[in-house]
């Protein structure tokens, strides 16, 4: 078959010789100012290939160029004790985090959510494959995926288009790699209509020693690219999709989403990790986003080498490509070694193996240059840090929120309260079985969480748990979290209150947190009052990320996520990893036991703004949120841990999103045994009404049952540690019902039935 | 005894399986599925996963692998053989076992606690279980929904070459409620459940007494043991 691979190139020559060429820089989605500065560095104007490389990683979603003066102070805000277990801190992948026993772990959060608006089956599979190449570079074994996504309405006929999209894209990609989907968020608001967010998040695990960064560091060593073939799949994904608002009526972006191929990736997998074990590889990158732009130009740079590449030598799909869409395409499934040359026998034995197919494109070069060749032509000749890692930073401007006084003032506090107990039981009953409260099986009995085999805990539990050694039973627990009202309300108290969500989810399970990673969601960095969200959110974060002392170890911006002029409410997902010495001594979050006392940790202040309550109830939003106090969090994580160790407490349960009410019911349901409760005492102690005892949201609260042998054991151990503790009611095996005295007392089926229901006849 | 577990490309439970070997007391081997050469096992399991990605009718590829293809010899002289899954789908694809598997009917993914019932326990794999003795083990599958023609359907019934039937809810529209099968020998068994992933307290289905405490899969692997021994 006659070649259709393109001749007529723009090269080094014709660019130095033709400086007035005018070139489409807008429509890639540079901006005057950045156009002239590459202009600039390389003395002349760029070629076109040049043009196409800084185009995709000098955008948004690459550079961080909005971000990143923020994003310092995640580095800034930590003391020596919190990077003490820290093997690799932001900058990386994923960080890399000791968790003893001469293990690591390595774990992060990106964003994929406007080709999953576009696209949401294709967008969804690709953003899980993505981070799994993440971890995967590291040196680490994938060990467990979760997912964290924000629907729009569920009324509105667009929401089931998306929800089906994403869900099978992320079941019909995860369950074939073979990794344990643990857990995740759903949640539906309207502000996420146009677009919603498809976050996903990997784990890995390695030995100290198997531990690799992604660099060039040796002249001479041979740059290989294999896995699949490169086609014409998500050109310019990160640049004119993920760094622009969409708008209505603009021209389909779906050529820029690319498509997964999970069986490819699940072979790239083995044969990585067969790469590594033999030491045939120097480093291995993952291309995501854009492709092969980035991973030559940041293998170079993290080495400080330069590199010299044959872009003809690229295995192609379709061989009409031209060099500027093969550097900037974001076919999935691939991945560049660095290779040293007396390792490139056993590389190819190894790839082979495989079935994998690769080609040598260069070599490693002692020089600050990115040399790219098109057959005999020179197309791209650039430092290849002022590519990866030298690009734009902006200060932009920042203002406080014209609405933000009014929303604040507007508090649930003149909302109309339940007179009577029926009206509290039915507006339990109406909560419970609210999209963002009801049952999310629907969803996730599509993922494979047994796969490994290594699953110590999953949905519906607080956090995933996965066991790291099989011998020890060392391991992990993962919590996200992330409220959009309550950062919409105050977007630093809000980040904060993330973090603690996170934070104590992984202490109900006994295991210790960490480290922090995260993927914060936000409108448009180019509207100031977005800008004024983010720098709260961060800073929010940071201080309180000192204060829990527990570092971040890496994460993920996700700007432009909004439609026209509406941007989606600032949506900070925090993930926090905890560490557990033995899994088998991990706390259930559901009831087991009969006649177990229900002990409930904490303070309740009437603080119901951003509620579930506010939203279900009254279609209302406004006012604070519930206020953080991190040293409560940190006394109580401590005291979990303690209790158990001592094997104390039968089950812990946090308390948070449609309050202690929410928490009892779920704690039921668990393993359907039920309870008497008793609420007077708290309304007694904290000063509550009935609607706050049982719906305020306030933090660093948890409900766990207590066998009555270690009774006072445990009182004993609350108050040894300032925690304040209340009995409020008992397990109750026989009665199958939840009972609530004096407000309700309704058969476990019947609350079963409104809450697993709301899912499956919205979308099933 | 050593029990071969083979890897196909896409495979995802091969360690698992190998795992659950470990744990009924016999010794996994890994095998490879471009190997002809089974290391002279005396059993063999096909993990679940997505062989070659599944794209064609799954397990239809892995079915033609060199390993599979001394299995289906081997089999025919009586090796134990256990197919989970996508190994059940390779067992039906080699002809090993009748019928076929096809999309589930609500037609999504399902992961579930799943209660079946023990219909014989005159396999190689199932005699340490009572006759109708219930058991839950995990299901996970995306294509497991059996078919048959009335007279496969008939005569698996007749000679009671039905091994696992599902209990309390049909999870993808099976016929006949057929969650297993075994061959006229009995040293075939193939079925869409997961016993490797109910093998270990801790990390199997929940049951009423505790949270991922199920351990019924264990059975499988010990009874196969136990054959393997007195024969």
């Amino acid at each position: 078959m006659e070649s259709r691979r393109p001749t007529n190139v723009d090269t080094v020559l014709d660019a130095s010789q033709d400086q007035s060429k005018s070139q489409p820089w807008k429509e890639l989605g540079l901006k005057q100012d950045e156009y002239e500065s590459i202009r600039e560095i390389l003395g002349r104007r760029p070629t076109s290939s040049e043009l196409a490389m800084y185009s995709v990683m000098w955008s948004e979603h690459c550079s961080y160029k909005s971000s990143k003066i923020y994003l310092r102070q995640f580095g800034e805000k930590v003391t020596p004790e919190m990077k003490k277990d820290l093997m690799v801190g932001m900058g990386e992948n994923a960080g890399v985090v000791d968790i003893g026993e001469g293990m690591a772990v390595t774990f992060k959060v990106e964003s994929h959510n406007h080709p999953s608006y576009i696209e949401p089956f294709q967008g969804a599979a690709t953003g899980v494959g993505g981070i799994v190449r993440d971890i995967l570079t590291m040196g680490a074994r994938p060990i467990a995926v979760m997912d964290q996504l924000r629907f729009g309405a569920p009324s509105d006929p667009d929401t089931a288009r998306v929800v089906h999209g994403v869900v099978d894209g992320i079941s019909f990609y995860g369950n074939c790699l073979g990794l344990p989907n643990i857990g995740g968020e759903t949640v539906f608001d309207k502000v996420y209509q146009g677009n919603p967010l498809v976050n996903a998040l990997a784990v890995g695990a390695m030995k100290h020693e198997d531990l690799k960064l992604a660099k060039a560091t040796n002249a001479g060593d041979l740059v290989i690219l294999f896995g699949a073939r490169t086609g014409a799949d998500g050109i310019g994904g990160v640049s004119v999709l993920a760094s622009e608002t969409f708008a209505d009526g603009g021209p389909t972006k779906r050529p820029a989403v690319q498509v997964g191929d999970p069986f490819a990736e699940k072979v790239l997998i083995e044969c990585c990790l067969e790469l590594f074990e033999a030491d045939v590889v120097a480093g291995i990158q993952d291309l995501g986003g854009a492709g092969i732009s980035c991973a030559t130009s940041e293998l170079a740079s993290n080495g400080g080498m330069g590199m010299r590449v044959q872009l003809q030598d690229v295995l192609l799909r379709d061989d009409s490509l031209t060099p500027e869409e093969i550097l900037m395409s974001e076919s999935q499934e691939r991945m560049m070694a660095i290779v040293p040359k007396k390792s490139l026998k056993d590389f190819e034995k190894i790839v082979q193996k495989w079935e994998v197919e690769y080609s040598v494109l260069g070599e490693v070069i002692d020089e600050d240059r990115l040399y790219i060749n098109w057959g005999d032509q020179e197309i791209v000749n650039v430092p290849p840090r002022t590519v990866a890692h030298d690009g734009p930073v902006y200060t932009r401007p920042v203002e406080y929120p014209k609405y933000q006084d009014a929303l604040n003032a507007s508090s649930s506090k003149s909302l109309p309260r339940a007179e009577d107990a029926t009206e509290l039981a039915t507006q339990l009953l109406q909560i419970l079985s609210s999209p963002n409260q009801a049952d999310k099986s629907w969803i996730t009995a599509q993922y494979d969480k047994y796969v490994m085999g290594n699953t110590a805990l999953a949905m519906p539990d607080d956090a995933g748990m996965v066991r790291v050694n099989e011998t020890s039973g060392l391991g992990i627990t993962i919590a996200t979290d992330a409220n959009g009202k309550y950062c919409q309300l105050n977007p630093y108290e809000g980040t904060k209150q993330a973090l603690a969500e996170a934070y104590r989810n992984v202490a109900v399970t006994g295991a210790s947190p960490k480290a922090v990673t995260n993927c914060l969601n936000f409108g448009s960095p180019e509207n100031p009052e977005v800008m004024w969200q983010f720098k709260e959110a961060t800073a929010g974060l940071a201080d309180g990320c000192m204060e829990l002392g527990i570092p971040v170890t890496g994460g993920n911006v996700s700007f432009y996520n909004q439609t026209g002029d509406v941007a989606i409410y600032p949506t900070p997902v925090v993930g926090v990893l905890g560490v557990i010495d033995n899994v088998a001594r991990r706390i259930p979050s559901g009831w087991q036991d009969d006649g177990n006392n229900i002990y409930l940790l904490g303070t309740t202040y009437d603080e119901l703004d951003g509620s579930a309550w506010a939203e279900t109830i009254h279609q209302h939003l406004g006012g604070q949120p519930p206020k953080v106090d991190l040293q409560k969090e940190k006394q109580l994580a401590e005291l979990l841990q303690g209790a158990a160790l001592q094997g104390l407490i039968e089950s812990a349960h946090d308390v948070s999103e449609g309050g202690l009410a929410v928490a009892v019911a779920e704690s039921a349901l668990r393993f359907n045994v039920g309870a008497r409760i008793w609420i007077e005492e708290l309304k007694d102690r904290d000063q509550l009404d009935d609607t706050a005892a049982l719906f305020s949201e306030s933090q660093a609260r948890v409900i766990v049952t207590v066998g009555r042998e270690d009774d006072v054991k445990f009182q004993g151990l609350c108050e040894a540690r300032g925690v304040p503790v209340l009995r409020i009611g008992v397990t109750d095996k026989e009665s199958e019902a939840l009972s609530i005295q004096g407000i309700a007392e309704v058969p476990l089926n019947d609350v079963r039935t409104g809450w697993a229901k709301t899912l499956p006849e919205l979308f099933g | 005894m050593k029990i071969g577990v083979i890897t196909y490309p896409g495979t995802l439970d091969d360690r698992d399986a190998q795992r659950a070997v470990r744990l009924a007391g016999g010794t996994p081997v890994p095998l490879w599925h471009a190997d002809s050469d089974i290391k002279k096992v005396d059993a063999v399991v096909l993990p679940g996963g997505f062989s070659y990605g599944d794209y064609l009718r799954c397990g239809a590829i892995a079915a033609k692998a060199p390993a599979t293809q001394e299995v289906i010899k081997l089999a025919a002289q009586g090796l134990p053989v256990l197919g989970i899954c996508n190994g059940f789908q390779v067992l039906v694809e080699s002809h090993l076992l009748p019928g076929g598997l096809i999309r589930n009917e609500h037609q999504h993914f399902i992961c579930r606690d799943q209660k079946l019932r023990v219909e014989n326990n005159q396999t190689a794999w199932t005699s340490l279980f009572e006759k109708d003795e219930e058991i839950t083990i995990p299901l996970k599958n995306g294509e497991g929904g059996y078919i048959a023609n009335p007279d496969t359907l008939k005569m698996l019934e007749e000679e009671n070459r039905v091994v696992f039937r599902y209990l309390d809810l049909n999870p993808n529209g099976s016929m006949n409620d057929i969650a297993g099968l075994t061959n006229e020998r009995g040293n075939v068994v193939g079925l869409m459940p997961h016993p490797e992933h109910a093998v270990e307290p801790g990390f199997g289905p929940d049951t009423p007494i505790a949270m991922r405490s199920g351990t019924d899969g264990l059975k499988f692997f010990q009874s196969v043991l136990k054959v393997l021994v007195n024969s």
